[in-house]
């Protein structure tokens, strides 16, 4: 059979070139890899090689023809002594173009965006209603907890070691990585007495030098071992966000769920005082941008090991934000043998009817302290911890929505992009017509975290702002 | 205990062996079985990327696809090195390897079209294409990450005490990132089962390495991290495969990593849209007709008559038709269902 060769594409953006030249002409035998003729492309000229073997019967286009689409025959091969045929026959050759009139096209290079084929944009009328939704996913409510549990006040610290210990008790394959974590017994202090119990194999000092150690972590993750790794605070994550988002994140999907990556990353997130700019940065919004992680920020001590736990035994990546100033204080947390909280299921913190009060993490403390002074104020607060940035129990807080007709979010994150934004989005579409006042947002100021301890204290959001946001939204101001 | 108590034995071993920095082994003769092995494994590497550069040109493959020929000795002698259980790692030149792994071409060619037969369901591409089973760790598609990766592999080798490497491979281009350093400093500080493949095509995309390196003996990278190195004849499959059994034996020793530095070359562009304009073809020409590692398996094996034109012919034969049947697959088998599109985000 002969076989017709056809005009290459040649770059992910091409549709059609100029035959610029032949190299071999009509009866050249050729082997598979010889250049048999140059190409024109919207980005260089290339060679084209020869796949086969055999003789050059007839070249289709001739050297010079501008504007050939691709996957137009432009020669024909045939093996020893075999007939040209019917692939001989011509195809009306492509009306060479007048160089001037040529729009030059943009150059992309290899590593830049391409455009998208247009018939491969879903348009509107067309192609929209055969996008899929996404699935659902039912979390789990809260386990109970059976009446008469003692109760024991614990520290942030307390609950997230003994997360830790309980979970690698439980499972050999758990062990805990990162700077400090063993003989220094974890720069604040989170992981005391580990190394005492689990030894040096599963608590294991790395150097310094976070790209790297987190993507040992990632690809023991991908051998099958459970790893949490701390970040001595999340800003120092920034060094391994790579291997967090494309490799952690993403391996996934793009091995087709053959495999992921069963890693917790964890460690402080956001100020915490007086370390200014580049220690001070509450990350919850960036990564609750990229699908394929979860993302866990507790507020109490009990959710902190209950979601730690949880985050343990994931088997997707979870980024696990801490906060220094919260790992100090004291909260009630049940004396349970396996206390285990479900990710991506928020808490009623305090049940209310006149607005809405969400906030998670450190925001949590604004939010506390904020719903004392309003309650003076005959406000009743109705606070929602999302506990779970990724993925979001938006079911909760729109269902209290619809209660109270009014919603305030609080975050110390940076104002555009934030996390407190995509919930206004999200009440704004759902639960539009239950709204009787604007959504107000609450965050850090749009500044670098300053220094100097009155500009800092400007900088965070603050009760005030809060109180005055929700007398706002329910008009008593 | 089981890493303990395996180091320990594995010390003696390596102190009676290995008291200096391991030196680049002589290739070692193949047995006709080895040569015939080497020269079907590489000329299915070589046909396979053939026809996917085919397929590119006729638009079934979309996107980046960067091939192999050229190197095909590297991949191939280093897995006659490798025992059930080691894994392999590598960055987005990654077709041959996988071959070499013995992924399915049909699974590998229809991920490169992007279909649903794919390896990865047709949402990984080229560049993303994984087998646990075969121990295959990616196809990884930023430059330099695999080798953290490689390392935690090794990592989980070592944890669990078994006897297993991780084979990781970069290129002379990955060679200089950062990342790789850090990998190196923890590889040797805990003495990880893992080499260090560095495939040295000469090009990190057209940058020459003495453009891009400051020192460009790759083997001398680990120096200051007390990583031995050696230079290998990548272009001679049976020199491969000394050096990486040397390597095998040297880090299931308990000794830690080592480096290879494989010096090889691609004759093809980096990906399919480069014109190849900074070097030769002149230079091309001569490695291909004087070091082309299948032409080399290929004079041997009809030097010692141990196999005739016509049954190298049939082995030919063979490969063209797996590679056909590859490829029809890929371009018959249908895209992925569009509910794809939301399956596999997190378990």
């Amino acid at each position: 059979m002969p076989i017709e060769i056809l005009m290459p594409a040649l770059s992910p953006t091409m549709e059609e070139g100029n035959v610029s030249k032949w190299l071999k002409q009509e009866g050249d035998k050729v082997v598979a890899g010889d250049v048999i003729a140059e190409i024109e492309t919207d980005k260089a000229t290339m060679e084209v090689e020869a796949v086969d073997e055999g003789t050059l019967a007839k070249i289709l286009i001739a050297a010079g023809t501008e504007g050939v689409k691709v996957n137009t025959p432009i020669a024909v091969l045939t093996a020893d002594g075999e007939d040209v045929g019917q692939a001989g026959e011509a195809p009306s050759a492509p009306k060479a173009k007048a160089a001037d009139s040529d729009t030059p096209k943009q150059a992309e290079d290899d590593a830049g965006g391409k455009a998208r084929e247009p018939s491969q944009e879903p348009s509107a009328d067309k192609d929209a209603a055969k996008i899929p939704a996404a699935p659902k996913a039912e979390i789990a409510a809260d386990p109970d907890i059976p009446a008469g549990t003692e109760m024991v006040s614990t520290t942030v610290r307390e609950a997230l070691r003994d997360a830790m210990a309980e979970e690698m008790r439980r499972d050999p394959d758990v062990f805990i990585m990162g700077e400090e974590v063993a003989e220094y017994q974890g720069a604040y202090k989170i992981t005391q007495g580990l190394l005492q119990e689990f030894g040096e194999r599963r608590v294991v000092d790395t150097p310094i030098t976070e790209h790297g150690f987190a993507g040992v972590g990632v690809g023991a993750a991908m051998a099958g071992l459970k790893p949490i790794v701390e970040f001595m605070t999340f800003n120092f994550a920034m060094q391994a966000m790579d291997q967090i988002i494309n490799s952690a994140a993403k391996t996934l999907y793009m091995s087709g769920g053959q495999m992921g990556a069963p890693i917790v990353f964890r460690g402080p997130n956001g100020a915490a005082a007086r370390v200014a700019a580049q220690h001070s940065q509450d990350y919850a919004a960036w990564y609750s941008h990229v699908p394929g992680l979860k993302v866990v920020m507790p507020y109490t001590a009990a959710d902190a090991k209950g979601l730690l736990k949880a985050a343990i035994r994931d088997p997707n990546p979870v980024i696990f934000l801490e906060n220094e100033i919260l790992y100090g204080q004291s909260f009630d947390v049940p004396k349970l043998d396996d206390f285990v909280l479900p990710i991506g299921k928020a808490r009623i913190h305090r049940e209310g009817r006149d607005v809405t009060l969400v906030s998670w993490g450190i925001g949590m403390t604004y939010a506390v302290k904020a719903e004392a002074e309003l309650r003076g104020m005959d406000i009743d607060v109705e606070i929602i911890d999302l506990r779970t940035i990724r993925p979001m129990d938006l079911d909760t807080v729109i269902a209290s929505v619809k209660k109270t007709n009014r919603l305030v979010v609080v975050e110390e994150g940076f104002p555009q992009s934030s996390v407190g934004d995509f919930i206004a989005n999200q009440v704004s579409q759902r639960a539009f017509d239950h709204l009787d006042a604007p959504v107000i947002t609450i965050a850090g100021k749009d500044v670098p975290m300053p220094y100097a301890a009155n500009l800092e204290k400007l900088a965070l959001p603050n009760v005030g702002e809060v109180v005055a946001a929700v007398k706002a939204v329910t008009y008593r101001s | 205990m089981a890493v303990a108590a395996r180091k320990a034995s594995a010390k003696s071993k390596a102190d009676a062996k290995s008291s200096s920095a391991p030196v680049a082994p002589k290739p070692a003769e193949f047995s006709k079985e080895q040569e015939l092995s080497a020269y079907r494994g590489m000329l299915l590497i070589r046909r396979f990327e053939e026809k996917a550069g085919q397929l590119y040109g006729m638009g079934f493959i979309g996107g980046f696809c960067h091939l192999y020929i050229g190197q095909e000795a590297v991949v191939t002698g280093l897995k006659m090195a490798m025992i059930d259980g080691d894994q392999m790692i590598t960055a987005y030149r990654d077709h041959g390897h996988m071959l070499a792994m013995e992924l399915s071409p049909r699974g590998v060619m229809a991920e490169l079209t992007g279909r649903r037969g794919g390896l990865s369901k047709g949402k990984g591409g080229s560049m993303h294409m994984f087998s646990k089973e075969k121990h295959f760790y990616g196809g990884h598609g930023i430059v330099g990450a695999q080798v953290s990766l490689g390392t935690g592999l090794a990592f989980a080798n070592r944890y669990r005490g078994n006897n297993n490497v991780s084979v990781t491979y970069f290129g002379d281009g990955a060679a200089n990132q950062g990342q790789v350093y850090e990998s190196f400093n923890m590889a040797s500080l805990w003495k990880l089962p893992v080499i260090y493949v560095i495939e040295n095509n000469r090009y990190a995309m057209g940058t020459s390495v003495v453009r891009s390196s400051a020192e460009t003996d790759f083997s001398h990278r680990g120096l200051s991290f007390r990583i031995p190195g050696i230079q290998v004849n990548g272009m001679d499959v049976r020199a491969v495969k000394s050096a990486g059994e040397m390597a095998t034996e040297w880090c299931r020793a308990g000794n830690g990593p080592i480096i290879l530095e494989m010096q090889t070359y691609r004759y093809r562009g980096h990906s399919m849209s480069d014109p190849a304009k900074y070097r030769s073809k002149e230079e091309v020409q001569k490695i291909r007709a004087e070091q082309d590692p299948i032409e080399q398996v290929k004079a041997r094996l009809i030097d010692k008559k141990w196999a005739s034109e016509d049954e190298l012919k049939a082995i030919d034969k063979e490969v063209r038709d797996i590679v056909a049947d590859a490829a029809e697959f890929a371009q018959t088998d249908p895209e992925p269902d569009v509910s794809e599109l939301w399956t596999d985000i997190v378990l």
